[in-house]
C-alpha cells in the first residue's frame, strides 16, 4: 500500500487499469440490460417492476460500498498521511452520490405502483437519505477550504463519522419495523431470489462496479493534474 | 509512541466512542423510531382517539368488504386482529394474505379508520411458474415463508 | 414489443427508473471527462512553458517530462504529501 503512496506510481496503475475497467464497463452493461429488460423474468407479485429492482439494488449497494471505501482511505489519510487515498476519497464522493440518488429515485419510482406512495420516512429510507446528505457534506467541505489540506482534513472527518451510518442502513430493515421489506440476497438463509432474477441483478451490481472503478480512476487522473498545475503556479508565484 | 501510532490510536478510539454513542443513542430512541404498531402492540398500549398512527400487519384472509369506494377489512398478526375502515385507492398489491401499512386513528369503536392504506411486501422474488408450482405443493407456501410482519410466526394453514 | 415498452402496465415507472440512471451516470462520466482533460491541457501548457529547465526532484513530478526523475530517490510518504 505504502509503494502507491506516490502519486505518480499510482498514476502509472491507474492507467494500466484504466482500459480494462472501461471495457468491463461496457461489456457488463451491455449484459446487464440485456437480462434486466429482455431476458428475465417478471415477478409472481410485483410483475414488471421487478425490473426497476435490477437499477435500484446494484445503486443501494454501490452507495453503502463507496461510502465505505470512502470511510477506509479516510483512515488511510488521517494515519499514514497518504496523499492518494485523499484523492481516492475526493475522487469517489461524487460516484457515491450519483449511486445513492438514484438509489433513491428509483426506489421512488419502485414504491409508487408497490406500496402505494413515493416515500416514506421509515428507517431505511430515512437513513438512505442522510446517507446521500452525507456525501454532498463531504463534497461540500473537500471544496470549502483555500488550502487542500484542510479540506482533506475536514473531509475525512465527516465520512469517519458519518460511517456509522453504513450499518445502520443495513440493518435498519432488521432493528425496526420498516415499510421497506427485509434483506433479499445478504441474509443468513442465503437469496430469497430465484436464480433467475441473480443473474442480471449480479450483472447490474458487476456493471456499477467496473464504472465506478473506471470514473474515480479518471477523476483521480484529474485531481492529480490539478494538484500539479496548482503546484507549478504556486511555485512560479513565489519565484 | 510515534505520531502516527498516536493517530492510529486517536482514530480507533474515536470511532469506537462514535459507534457506542451511536448504539446509545438509537437504543434510548427505540420506542420514536416505531414506524407503526401491530394489532398486538395496539392492546397492549392504550393509544388515544385522536392520536394519528400507523397500523401494520396482514389482511386477514376472508375480512375483505367493499361497499363502493369504501373498504372494510381487518388487520392481523395472528395473534391478535383489528378492524379498519378506509375510503380511497388501494395500491395494486392490496389483497387477503398480503403485508399492510395503514395510517390513520382508531375510533372509541375500535375500528381504525386508515386515511392512507400502503401494501407491504416481502423479500421473496420468483417467477409466476415458480410461484404456481409452489402453490401446488402447498396453498399456504407463502404465509410459511419469510417474515412480512416483524417476530410474528405466520400461521399454520393446518388448522 | 409492444408488451415490452407496456412493462405490464408500469411503463410509467420502470422506463424512468432506467432513464434516470441512464442519465446521471452518463452525466457523472461527461464531467469527469472534461475535469480531466481541462486540468491535463492545463498541465501541458504550464509545463511546455516552462520548458525543460531541470528542477529539484520531488516525488510529484509530471511523468510526461523528459526529466530523469525515475532516478531520484523515493522521498517518504510525509513529505510526498506536498505535491511540489
Amino acid at each position: 500500500m505504502h509503494r502507491f503512496a506516490n502519486p505518480n506510481r499510482f498514476l502509472k496503475l491507474a492507467n494500466a487499469i484504466l482500459p480494462w475497467a472501461a471495457g468491463a464497463t461496457v461489456i457488463l452493461l451491455l449484459a446487464g440490460l440485456y437480462f434486466s429488460l429482455v431476458a428475465s423474468p417478471e415477478d409472481y407479485q410485483q410483475g414488471a417492476t421487478v425490473r426497476i429492482m435490477y437499477v435500484h439494488v446494484p445503486a443501494a449497494w454501490m452507495a453503502l460500498f463507496v461510502y465505505t471505501a470512502m470511510a477506509v482511505a479516510s483512515a488511510v489519510a488521517l494515519i499514514w498521511k497518504h496523499p492518494v487515498s485523499d484523492l481516492f476519497a475526493k475522487a469517489a464522493s461524487p460516484v457515491g452520490a450519483a449511486f445513492t440518488f438514484i438509489a433513491l429515485a428509483t426506489g421512488a419510482f419502485w414504491g409508487k405502483p408497490m406500496w402505494g406512495t413515493w416515500w416514506v420516512w421509515d428507517a431505511r429510507l430515512t437513513s438512505m437519505l442522510i446517507l446521500f446528505f452525507l456525501y454532498l457534506g463531504h463534497m461540500a467541505l473537500m471544496n470549502a477550504f483555500d488550502d487542500p489540506q484542510r479540506g482533506f482534513r475536514a473531509a475525512a472527518v465527516l465520512a469517519l463519522v458519518g460511517v456509522v451510518n453504513v450499518p445502520i442502513i443495513k440493518f435498519s430493515v432488521d432493528w425496526w419495523n420498516t415499510l421497506h421489506q427485509p434483506a433479499s440476497v445478504v441474509r443468513m438463509d442465503g437469496p430469497a431470489i430465484d436464480p433467475a432474477m441473480m443473474t442480471p441483478l449480479l450483472l447490474m451490481a458487476f456493471a456499477f462496479k467496473a464504472y465506478f472503478v473506471t470514473v474515480v480512476l479518471l477523476r483521480m487522473r484529474g485531481e492529480i493534474a490539478e494538484a500539479k498545475v496548482r503546484a507549478i503556479s504556486m511555485s512560479q508565484v513565489h519565484g | 509512541m510515534t505520531r502516527k501510532k498516536r493517530r492510529l490510536y486517536f482514530v480507533g478510539a474515536g470511532m469506537l466512542a462514535l459507534f457506542a454513542g451511536a448504539a446509545l443513542v438509537l437504543t434510548a430512541f427505540q420506542d420514536n423510531l416505531v414506524f407503526f404498531y401491530s394489532p398486538s402492540d395496539l392492546q397492549a398500549k392504550q393509544v388515544s382517539a385522536d392520536q394519528r398512527f400507523r397500523l401494520g400487519g396482514m389482511v386477514e384472509e376472508g375480512t375483505v368488504e367493499k361497499q363502493g369506494d369504501t373498504v372494510r377489512f381487518k388487520v392481523t398478526d395472528y395473534a391478535a386482529s383489528t378492524p379498519v375502515t378506509f375510503t380511497g385507492i388501494l395500491p395494486d398489491l392490496f389483497r387477503e394474505g398480503q403485508g399492510v401499512v395503514a395510517e390513520g386513528k382508531i375510533g372509541s369503536d375500535g375500528v381504525f379508520v386508515a386515511s392512507e392504506v400502503l401494501a407491504k411486501h416481502d423479500e421473496n422474488y420468483m417467477p409466476p411458474e415458480v410461484a404456481d408450482a409452489l402453490a401446488r405443493q402447498d396453498p399456504a407456501w407463502k404465509e410459511k415463508l419469510g417474515r412480512s410482519v416483524e417476530g410474528v410466526e405466520p400461521a399454520k394453514a393446518t388448522n | 414489443m409492444q408488451d415490452f415498452f407496456d412493462m405490464g402496465g408500469y411503463a410509467g415507472f420502470v422506463w424512468p427508473s432506467y432513464g434516470i440512471a441512464a442519465v446521471v451516470l452518463a452525466l457523472l462520466f461527461v464531467f469527469t471527462w472534461r475535469l480531466l482533460k481541462t486540468s491535463e491541457r492545463r498541465l501541458a501548457q504550464l509545463q511546455a512553458a516552462r520548458g525543460r529547465r531541470p528542477r529539484r526532484d520531488r516525488a510529484g513530478d509530471a511523468p510526461a517530462a523528459a526529466a530523469p526523475h525515475e532516478t531520484a530517490p523515493a522521498e517518504p510518504a510525509d513529505a510526498a504529501g506536498e505535491m511540489r
